[in-house]
């Protein structure tokens, strides 16, 4: 695995931190990582990557801090992909940008389902508020 | 065939309003794209031998034909098929190509060094496209530039594995089977999923049946199609067939290189060559540059300069220079070599109505990337026919500024290799050019000014306009001149020699 493209990062090893500020994206070549975002002190695992995966898009798009942590589950090699570049790329071939908008639609798609998942949880909650959750699982997109 | 009247009052003057009503268009009625593409009809007939614009667009059960399957022609397959599956319109892509990419040797290879650019690495995986483990033969993160008055390595600034060290084929001749891959098998695989037919045939005519484009192949099989792409690289005869086809066709200039693969076995080169690339800027008549590329078992040696022939070769395997890369400082006996044609220019008009020329056979990036440059072209054609036509006027208008842009940049390109020339030639700027590059390699926090312009002359990762201006910023200049004054004063070689890090 030295040999191949991209740079390589341990179990446990984080690949982007929450609220560092960034100026590129990453395609997991290799291996799994989960997306880990931190509230009120509570590290919630929100998405899981896999190889062909891109994340950290929202650094290159916006000029803001990573948003969540990227941390490599197994042994996972990751390849850079840096702002100037892809922005160079991206006004020669706008066609190019519906990579990022996929990745986008299938994110707002998951997001839509663990919002739904969550309110229905909350509903039943309020309805009987000693009963608990009904299964305790909160969406196939969350931990 | 091709109004040149209406081209000059094309794109640029169309205004923002024209955009915007496109835009509006196409967002309140998607299917009118698939109908109408970005609205240019109305500015005229699209030939001249055709006023039809639906005529000059790919319509469901269309058929195309990709003569070639390296990395141009089978990206543009995979690149149009996805695109017209967005617009829902189902086309039928068959893609020419008379190798079988499995074999070893030249049989099964496209003649090329094979080496991935660290800008095209990035953007494939953009793409979705991720090079597997069996393609990659090495992962590439540093450079070591070699010249007479030293060698110095220069590491990638992420130190990252960006650039990808590939066979073109499935291996030198006579290698022993191995699980590995070839990047055009690799990428013609990626064509056929995503529906392309690949015949294995040999194209030996091509010409107009009623205005549309005929091949003829080796085997008598002959085929009318509504849309031809000419990817088959400047190493066959094809176009020089079409030359004479009688589609105003002229072949693109193109010289001589040398290909050749070391058989040293992947320890040795490991401990040897480690993940660098070496380069070598040496002062031998007609050698404009020479790398040695490290895959799994072989060494890979690329020269590139004014028609190689195999007294160039000879006087550079025996350079010190060279000889101390080797084990044992000689080069073993080469296990595969070839001399395969390199564009020195672009083809004027890399189109007709239906037809279009991409990779090699339209215009190559000079000296480095052309892998990179058949993505472009590929890219650019593949949207154009999605989404624009397929009639000269929309080639014109929507494939040939990605084109001219290239061959723009080729023009600077010849400045830029000029100087490295100039390089070759002149010791004490070889001197300068080596303290500087040493001293910021070692330091630091250095500013990389000389690195990254070097880098990026030997990996082709940026525009040759962007390296040029670069090295002309007042900077640079500044930190050339005292090196230049520094390396050549008093006892200069011997700090130089201190200076070098192999």
């Amino acid at each position: 695995m030295s040999d191949l493209l991209g740079r390589n990062y341990q179990p446990g090893e984080d690949i982007v931190t929450e609220g560092e500020v960034g100026d590129c994206m990453y395609v997991i070549q290799q291996g799994s990582a989960e997306v880990i975002r931190t509230e009120d002190g509570v590290a919630t695992v929100v998405d899981t990557m896999v190889a062909g995966d891109l994340f950290g898009e929202m650094a290159i798009l916006e000029h803001t801090v990573r948003s969540s942590t990227v941390r490599a589950v197994d042994p996972v090699r990751a390849l850079t992909i840096d702002r100037k570049t892809f922005l160079r790329r991206i006004q020669e071939d706008p066609s190019l940008a519906l990579s990022i908008l996929d990745v986008m639609c299938r994110r707002v798609r998951n997001l839509d389902t663990t919002i739904a998942h969550l309110k229905h949880q909350l509903a039943e909650l309020s309805a009987n508020p000693e009963g608990g959750s009904p299964d305790g699982s909160p969406g196939e997109n969350a931990p | 065939m091709h109004d040149t009247k209406d081209a000059s009052t094309k794109p640029g003057e169309q205004g923002h309003e024209k955009v915007e009503e496109e835009a509006v268009r196409i967002l309140t009625d998607p299917g009118s794209w698939a109908k109408h593409g970005s609205g240019t009809d109305e500015e005229g007939p699209r030939s001249e031998t055709n006023g039809d614009s639906d005529n000059w667009k790919l319509q469901p059960g269309n058929r195309v034909a990709v003569i070639g399957g390296g990395p141009a022609g089978s990206l543009f397959s995979q690149f149009l098929l996805k695109t017209m599956a967005h617009l829902d319109i189902d086309i039928d892509v068959e893609i020419y190509e008379p190798r079988d990419f499995n074999f070893c040797g030249p049989a099964g290879c496209n003649h090329c060094g094979g080496v991935v650019s660290e800008s095209l690495i990035q953007i494939l995986g953009t793409e979705g496209v991720v090079l597997p483990e069996e393609v990659v033969q090495r992962g590439i993160d540093s450079y070591v530039m070699h010249m007479d008055v030293g060698s110095v390595r220069i590491e990638t600034p992420l130190q990252e594995k960006r650039i990808a060290a590939v066979y073109r084929g499935n291996g030198p001749r006579q290698s022993e089977p191995a699980s590995i891959a070839g990047f055009d098998h690799h990428l013609i695989s990626l064509a056929r999923s995503a529906g392309a037919k690949v015949r294995q045939q040999m194209v030996t005519e091509v010409d107009l049946d009623e205005g549309r484009p005929r091949i003829t192949c080796a085997d008598g099989h002959r085929q009318t199609y509504d849309l031809l792409v000419v990817a088959s690289g400047v190493n066959s005869a094809l176009l020089g067939l079409i030359e004479k086809s009688g589609l105003e066709f002229k072949a693109p200039t193109a010289v001589k290189s040398f290909v050749a693969e070391f058989k040293l076995g992947a320890a040795t080169i490991e401990r040897s060559f480690g993940t660098s690339m070496h380069v070598f800027l040496l002062d031998i008549p007609r050698l404009q540059f020479a790398a040695l590329i490290p895959k799994g078992e072989y060494l890979t040696l690329v020269m590139l300069g004014d028609d190689v022939d195999q007294e160039l070769v000879e006087s550079f395997l025996n350079a010190p220079e060279v000889r101390s890369c080797f084990p044992g400082n000689r080069p073993p006996d080469n296990a595969c070599q070839c001399f395969p044609r390199l564009n020195l220019s672009h083809v004027r008009r890399p189109f007709a109505d239906r037809v279009v020329f991409i990779g090699d056979s339209g215009v190559a990036r000079l000296y480095k990337d052309g892998i990179g440059s058949a993505y472009r072209t590929a890219k650019a054609a593949a949207n154009c026919v999605a989404l624009h036509g397929i009639s000269a006027r929309d080639f014109h208008y929507h494939y040939w500024p990605a084109c001219k842009k290239i061959a723009i940049d080729n023009l600077l390109g010849r400045c830029v290799f000029g100087f490295c020339h100039l390089l070759q030639k002149l010791r004490f700027a070889r001197r300068s050019v080596m303290r500087m590059t040493v001293i910021e390699q070692r330091t630091e926090g250095a500013i990389p000014h000389m690195s990254s312009v070097l880098w990026d002359v030997f990996t082709g990762s940026a525009p040759y306009r962007e390296v040029l201006f670069r090295t002309l910023h007042p900077f640079f200049l500044g930190r050339l001149i005292w090196n230049l004054l520094a390396a050549n004063a008093w006892k200069s070689g011997r700090r130089n020699r201190e200076l070098s890090t192999p």
